[in-house]
């Protein structure tokens, strides 16, 4: 019997759960009110396309894709270090993390 | 070879007097600033001297006429365009160079003591300095543009003495208007000009004459619509009909303003450039024929305003406007030397009576209506003496200054044929009406009863009673050089007035004649102010009708009112104003303004600073570049399209 986990997965079905995840974060990013979910949002995407680049570069052999991965995930821990520093000023300065009473953007 | 004149200094030492009390006028203190303001007319005046001397015969250089100086450097030029700053002394300059710095110097003088009380001093003889050196600029002006630059000056220190009680809304609304209806006249002048360069090429006077001698076919024709042009300037600065309107409004700037400019020598500008045109009117009949017939109209209807007018100045303004007529029907008849005549002898005579008006209204406290005079024989008997001088010489009575120049240019006018019969009698007419309308001013303001409630009197002080003793001279001696003699001696300058059909016995007769016509003028004067004095008020009283057209002035301002003024203000006000300016102009500012608002209004929403919305903006962007990049439009579209064709065809 050809069991399915002897089958390799399909390169698309990552590329599928990567579309997916991604999709998931902009949707998160966009709906989410919660200033810390919003960053996890962000997380999840950048996740989602590591996902992609490590798809791809197992496809054609090539290390860079993994390199590169490496390279985003050093990128999004300062990001992380940085954006979470941000979080914590904006609740100690107005003591709410609502995305939309975080406003002061506007003209 | 001419030994240098130093033209140029005529007229800048003038300015030179202008910059200093305009500048510095008011720290300096007041004997100061009358110095400076005698002294530059005083030298031009010397300079003016030493040219006349040496050209007549008494002094060093005798040079011959014209004598031209030229600024070195080219003042434009441009293309076909060449014009330099140059200036020409010739017989016709230097006569009115010695008119308007000699009358001019003495006017000067009496301002001293006239304007002795008056706040701007200072102010009032920069501006006559300034005056001085325009009028001087235009007078030697060698080419079209020149004079152009001094017509303007004029015109503008004009305005600038008219309005100099600014403070007066009369007196500022006056200004305004002289400088507006010479605009008028200006136009003609630019116009002129331009048409002078389009058909001859050049500004020149003396260029001009030579092309015109050169070939005899220039004739009427563009000639004639120069010089109609030139002729529109001229009425406009000589305040003939119908542009005279602004000469009696001008009366409201100080006393000997209105003498200087507004009698002896800027209004006399119009005659002057004529005079130095004279050879595009020689060869234009018809603009001759208008100028006469203009010149004529004009002396007989400002006459009849003369008659009734209660103010001194205003009958002297009206006086002015009538003689500058006379002027322009001798340059009408080609008599160009009569009308300079006249030119100077009025010069002499007129600004007497102006100044001694002045003096008149400096002694009774400024009062101006001839009315509230009377008596003032007694008071002020120098002032009289020097006013009837003057009254005989306007009324043209043998010997005095007057009687030569009128009666040379009645002469003149005889001899044209038989339309020009027609100009000698309204001229004739004009006579008798300045003899009566002028002592009917005598009578009023100096005989009979005292009017007015004035106890006290000024005295006149003798910087005033000087020049008035000194143009007084002048008007009783100012024609006895002749009309011959003038004549000849202005020929090289404005032609031989040739006249056919004249003699001896004829202008004999003609005299006799102008001067019955005058004397009966003095008689109904006499009559009416003197023997019974209430006669006048009957008279008006019996023809009401003509003595309110003529008190009215013809109701000509109403009239100019009602047709120029009005239509134009109020095309000003709601073409112009509220549909040009407000309406196109402002409106396009105010779409445009409110497009850029509503835009900014709607495109405002995007920065609403809410990140969400960012974000939302960011993902719908890059779902559109994705759309983008994936969709294969070029095959989309044409299919699409011809899906929409089958739907809306079937």
């Amino acid at each position: 019997m050809n069991s399915l986990l002897a089958q390799e997965v399909p390169l698309s079905w990552y590329l599928l759960l990567s579309a997916l995840l991604f999709a998931l974060g902009v949707v998160g990013f966009l709906i989410k009110r919660n200033l810390i979910t919003v960053f996890m949002s962000i997380e999840l995407m950048l996740n989602a396309v590591n996902l992609s680049f490590v798809t791809f570069a197992h496809q054609w052999h090539a290390v860079k894709g993994q390199i590169f991965v490496f390279f985003v995930m050093m990128v999004a821990a300062a990001e992380a270090a940085v954006g979470l520093a941000i979080i914590i000023a904006v609740f100690r300065a107005r003591a709410t993390l609502a995305v939309d009473r975080i406003d002061l953007m506007k003209l | 070879m001419n030994a240098p004149l130093h033209l140029w200094l005529i007229p800048l030492l003038p300015f030179a007097g202008f910059l200093l009390n305009g500048i510095l006028g008011r720290r300096l203190p007041k004997w100061l600033v009358t110095t400076v303001a005698l002294v530059a007319p005083l030298a031009a005046f010397c300079v003016v001297l030493n040219a006349a001397a040496g050209f007549l015969g008494f002094g060093p250089s005798t040079g011959s006429l014209p004598y031209i100086e030229t600024c070195p450097i080219p003042w434009i030029d441009a293309g076909v365009l060449h014009v330099n700053f140059s200036f020409v002394l010739d017989q016709l300059s230097l006569v009115m160079l010695l008119v308007v710095t000699g009358v001019g110097f003495l006017i000067h003088i009496y301002s001293v003591g006239y304007m002795n009380d008056e706040e701007g001093y200072a102010r009032y003889f920069s501006f006559l300095n300034l005056f001085l050196f325009f009028m001087t600029v235009l007078v030697l002006a060698g080419n079209a543009l020149v004079m152009f630059v001094g017509w303007e000056g004029v015109g503008l220190a004009s305005y600038l003495l008219i309005g100099f009680y600014f403070n007066k809304k009369s007196a500022a609304d006056a200004g305004k208007k002289a400088f507006i209806v010479n605009r008028i006249g200006d136009f003609g002048f630019l116009i002129g000009m331009f048409l002078l360069l389009a058909n001859f090429g050049t500004l020149t006077f003396s260029e001009i004459a030579a092309k015109l001698g050169m070939d005899p076919g220039w004739n009427g024709g563009v000639v004639t619509v120069i010089a109609l042009c030139l002729m529109l300037g001229a009425a406009g600065k000589s305040a003939q009909l119908p542009l005279y309107i602004w000469l009696p409004d001008a009366m409201e700037g100080p006393t000997p303003v209105s003498a200087l400019i507004h009698a002896a020598t800027m209004v006399t500008a119009g005659v002057y450039m004529i005079a130095r045109t004279h050879v595009l009117f020689d060869h234009s009949p018809f603009a001759l024929g208008v100028v006469a017939v203009i010149g004529a109209a004009t002396a007989l209807f400002a006459a009849t305003i003369a008659l009734v007018q209660t103010d001194i100045k205003r009958v002297l303004a009206y006086s002015t406007i009538s003689q500058l007529g006379y002027m322009f029907l001798g340059c009408g008849v080609a008599a160009y030397s009569a009308a300079i005549f006249h030119l100077v002898t009025h010069a002499f005579f007129k600004a007497l009576l102006f100044l001694a008006a002045g003096a008149v209204i400096h002694a009774i406290g400024g009062e101006q209506d001839l009315r509230k005079m009377g008596g003032l024989w007694k008071k002020l008997p120098l002032t009289f003496a020097v006013t009837t001088a003057g009254v005989l010489a306007i009324g043209g009575f043998f010997p005095f200054a007057g009687f030569f120049s009128k009666d040379a240019i009645l002469y003149a006018a005889f001899l044209q044929g038989p339309s020009g019969k027609a100009l000698w009698f309204v001229g004739l007419i004009t006579a008798l009406l300045t003899s009566f309308y002028m002592f009917r001013l005598w009578y009023l303001a100096f005989l009979g009863k005292p009017h007015g409630e004035t106890e006290h009197y000024h005295s006149t002080p003798w910087s005033m009673l000087g020049p008035l003793l000194v143009l007084a001279l002048l008007s009783i001696g100012g024609g006895w050089i002749g009309m011959e003699r003038f004549g000849s001696f202005l020929a090289p300058s404005v032609g031989a007035h040739a006249a056919e059909g004249g003699s001896a016995r004829l202008e004999l007769i003609l005299s006799i004649v102008a001067v019955a016509v005058a004397l009966a003028g003095w008689f109904v004067a006499d009559m009416l102010y003197r023997q019974k004095s209430a006669r006048a008020g009957q008279l008006a009283a019996a023809y009401p009708g003509s003595y309110r057209l003529l008190k009215d002035k013809y109701y000509v301002d109403e009239f100019y009112g009602a047709v120029v003024v009005k239509p134009l203000l109020g095309i000003s006000e709601y073409f112009l104003e509220w549909f040009v300016d407000i309406g196109v102009v402002g409106g396009c500012a105010w779409l445009l303004a409110g497009l850029a608002n509503l835009s900014g209004a709607i495109l405002q929403r995007w920065q609403s600073g809410n990140l969400r919305s960012y974000a939302a903006w960011l993902a719908a962007g890059a779902a559109a570049l994705l759309l983008f990049v994936l969709v294969p439009w070029t095959t989309v579209w044409p299919v699409s399209l011809d899906f929409i064709l089958k739907v809306a065809g079937h």
